[in-house]
């Protein structure tokens, strides 16, 4: 027996249970001071500094992170409760989310001291926004065709070239970006990328913004143009971002961010059937929470082996492939299911606002974060295919 | 549910690498490898891993007994160890001995009722009964006007037309007509039908994970062996990404499984939270089922769709395994109902109890 992959019941502890009601408390507080409404996915209000600073002030934001980062040294389970509650709400989380999953641990592996010192603790309070570019106009599945370029001067690196898809980069405080550095090599094609610190909002910088066929607005282009990094901006070895970028990614695929972008539509389909829904109904809502069940349990089982200390790409990737599969599925599933939805259900018109906007949000899901096609190949490499 | 260091486990898949070779199984013709391997199970104490000691059983946790089936499900064994697993257990809990031999559990589905006459004896049919043909005897749930009682039954008491699966093994209708069971007792608090049911769906639903594992494992050898247009056709981007949902489908019935699995093990009642778990894991396996199996055949060409090649052996016993204690269908309009009923905004706190 070799290829199977083993995912372990874990069970969330008691404090993360209690780390849950006060959650929940907080969220409903903030609903009910009109800070976001749950109901209303589509909403314009993707930049929410107060609600961030509030986030990190119950010491929510960083949490896994030493003390003298401003960190609490809680466990991973316990981000993990915190991450489940914001997204089923529908929060507005983008403002600090990238920074606390990843730019941060980011940070605390590869940057000096004093970097370290400077930011983390303004990302725990919630007061700094982060980007990712990595993906370019040409490079996006395949990373290693990256292009814009750091060149060598006194002092540091100009970075010439351009960044395409940045979340958040026209909010953004900072970006952590891949850069080539070097040629790739006949034998290393993944040879020659280094990671930087961006400071955003400098000359040199210029935030374009992309239109998304929801209506929103949450990607850029991002164009350098002669821009100084400080040589002390460099994070980890110089050509070797491959090896930093890839080890990371469990972090990034394996949370309940990666099925629950659409949740909101299942709730509604649920209150919109009524206590006694007929067969049809019934069957598919059963479906539906079983696959959402068995993908939690999933997820929760990854955040255990990497709470372990174990990096489990494969598993993470696998995670990642359903979970995303399913969420782009999951409007249209309810969307049958709401077709015999009685005239006169109460929330009918919030269902359908919110239909509306989930299926135009399915088709990103199986692309942000890695393709479908591309985790597969991973999970086939896994499986010593390749 | 690591299954190293488990002596449970360990001992069973000894025997089965010894006794059930899937390829020697598949290769005899008149089942004459069924009586000592079931001999070697029962030597092992393993079909009574859920009955304590004094009651005739080997008193295994009820988590090394789902680890157990699990490990029979990568083995795709086709004898009796579930259901006497699930017989004995069900007479454990209203403490009456187990007998030796096989046995299995009446009613097998959710819609079949059997009942306790006025002079305590038993009448009713139940359909889609695994290996009722090769049982000694009946583990029965029967409800009178008092509540449910749990009965053994000799099984030569009872009529039983025999019937197939889509795996080719016994799936019978067992009809009692009036039949004088051997003892029975009142079930205790929280054993009732469903329940009895759920039970059986995770056993079930751990032997199909285990089925999804080993299809799993034979197909990546598989492609790693057949060459066309002159490379491995596990280098075809194609059959790599139909692996790798095969590996999805095969972990998400694991995960499903195991966690239902530990659930009950360590459930003081069956509640919301575990009927969620159990139904779950039911309606994700039988999924898993259909689309893991669908892409090992795939996979394996026109050589897997033979009677010689041992994929039948997982792919239609899986399918098969679908439709005991309640199919994927059925379990799905139930926990839909369970979620209508708790209302829209007690579906997250469902699932996030654990
Ligand atoms: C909402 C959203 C937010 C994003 N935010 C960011 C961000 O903040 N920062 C950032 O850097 N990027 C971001 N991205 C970019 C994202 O990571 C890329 O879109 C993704 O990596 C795919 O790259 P691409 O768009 O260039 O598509 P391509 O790589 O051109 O892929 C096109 C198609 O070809 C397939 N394909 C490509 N190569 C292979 C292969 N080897 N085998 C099989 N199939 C292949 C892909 O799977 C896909 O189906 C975001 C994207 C979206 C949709």
């Amino acid at each position: 027996m070799t290829a199977a992959l083993r995912f372990d019941p874990i069970r969330l502890p008691e404090k993360c249970e209690q780390l849950r009601k006060e959650v929940r408390a907080f969220l409903a507080e903030e609903i009910a001071a009109g800070t976001f409404d749950p109901h209303k996915p589509n909403r314009e209000d993707t930049d929410a500094p107060e609600f961030s600073r509030r986030v990190g002030a119950k010491g929510w934001l960083g949490m896994t992170w030493p003390k003298k980062y401003g960190g609490q040294e809680r466990s991973f389970l316990e981000r993990y409760v915190v991450t489940e509650e914001m997204r089923v709400a529908n929060a507005p989380t983008r403002r600090f989310f990238v920074a606390d999953r990843q730019s941060g641990p980011v940070l605390l592996k590869y940057a000096p001291e004093h970097i370290k010192m400077e930011i983390l603790p303004r990302i725990c309070r919630g007061e700094i926004c982060f980007a990712i570019g990595m993906s370019e106009p040409n490079s996006g599945s395949d990373l290693f065709a990256a292009k814009t370029r750091a060149t060598k001067t006194d002092g540091g690196y100009l970075i010439n070239g351009t960044k395409i898809w940045t979340s958040s980069a026209h909010i953004a405080d900072y970006m952590i970006a891949i850069f080539r550095t070097s040629q790739p090599t006949k034998e290393n094609r993944r040879h020659g990328l280094t990671q930087f610190l961006v400071k955003m909002k400098q000359p040199g910088i210029k935030v374009n913004p992309i239109g998304q066929i929801t209506g929103q607005y949450e990607f850029n282009e991002v164009v350098f143009t002669d821009f100084f990094v400080p040589e002390d901006h460099v994070l980890g070895e110089v050509d070797g971002a491959w090896k930093q970028a890839t080890s990371e990614l469990a972090y990034e695929r394996s949370g309940p961010e990666r099925f629950l972008e659409t949740y909101y539509v299942l709730t509604e389909l649920v209150r919109a059937v009524g206590p006694n829904p007929d067969t049809r109904s019934a069957e598919g809502i059963g479906r539906l929470v079983a696959q959402l069940h068995t993908m939690r349990r999933m997820s929760v089982s990854v955040a255990g082996m990497l709470a372990a200390g174990k990096e489990p790409v494969v598993e993470a990737s696998i995670v990642k492939d359903i979970g995303t599969v399913w969420e782009q599925q999951l409007p249209h599933r309810v969307r049958d299911l709401a077709a015999f939805v009685e005239e006169t259900a109460t929330n009918r018109e919030t269902l359908e606002r919110q239909l509306d906007f989930a299926i135009k949000t399915a088709p990103k899901l199986t692309i942000q974060g890695g393709t479908t096609e591309v985790l597969r190949g991973i999970i086939a490499r896994g499986l010593g295919l390749r | 549910m690591a299954e190293s260091d488990n002596i449970v486990v360990e001992t069973a898949e000894k025997i089965f690498a010894d006794l059930a070779d899937p390829q020697t199984i598949n290769n005899d013709k008149t089942n004459s490898w069924q009586a000592p391997l079931w001999q070697a199970l029962s030597e092992a104490g393993l079909p009574l891993s859920w009955v304590p000691d004094d009651l005739g059983g080997s008193g295994a946790s009820l988590a090394d007994g789902f680890a157990l089936l699990n490990a029979a499900g990568r083995f795709a064994v086709a004898v009796p160890l579930a259901e006497t697993m699930l017989a004995g257990w069900l007479l454990a809990q209203a403490k009456i001995a187990s007998p030796e031999r096989e046995m299995t559990v009446l009613p097998a589905s959710p819609k079949d009722r059997i009942t306790i006459d006025a002079d305590g004896a038993l009448s009713g049919r139940s359909r889609g009964v695994p290996f009722a043909k090769a049982a000694k005897h009946f583990a029965v749930l029967a409800h009178g006007k008092d509540g449910v009682s749990i009965a053994l039954v000799d099984a030569s008491k009872a009529r039983i037309e025999s019937g197939l699966n889509v795996g080719y093994d016994h799936s019978d209708t067992v009809t009692l007509d009036k039949v004088q069971p051997v003892t029975i007792k009142a079930a205790p608090d929280g054993v009732d039908q469903t329940n009895l049911m759920l039970m059986g769906g995770v056993a079930r639903s751990l032997q199909i994970a285990g089925a999804l594992e080993s299809m799993l494992d034979i197909s990546v050898r598989y492609s790693n062996e057949r060459v066309a247009f002159e490379k491995k056709i596990s280098k075809f981007q194609a059959v790599q990404h139909n692996l790798a949902r095969l590996a999805g489908e095969s972990a998400a019935a694991l995960a499903a499984a195991t966690s239902a699995a530990d659930a009950i093990a360590n459930a003081k009642s069956f509640n919301d939270e575990v009927y969620l778990e159990a139904a779950s894991a039911k309606i994700r396996c039988a999924e898993a089922a259909e689309k893991g199996g669908g892409i090992a055949h795939q996979v394996h060409g026109a050589i897997g769709f033979t009677m010689e090649h041992i994929l039948h052996r997982y792919s239609l016993r899986a399918l098969a395994w679908r439709d005991d204690f309640g199919s994927e269908s059925h379990w799905a309009v139930e926990l839909g109902k369970l979620v209508a009923n708790r209302g829209a905004d007690e579906l997250w706190p469902l699932v996030a109890s654990r």
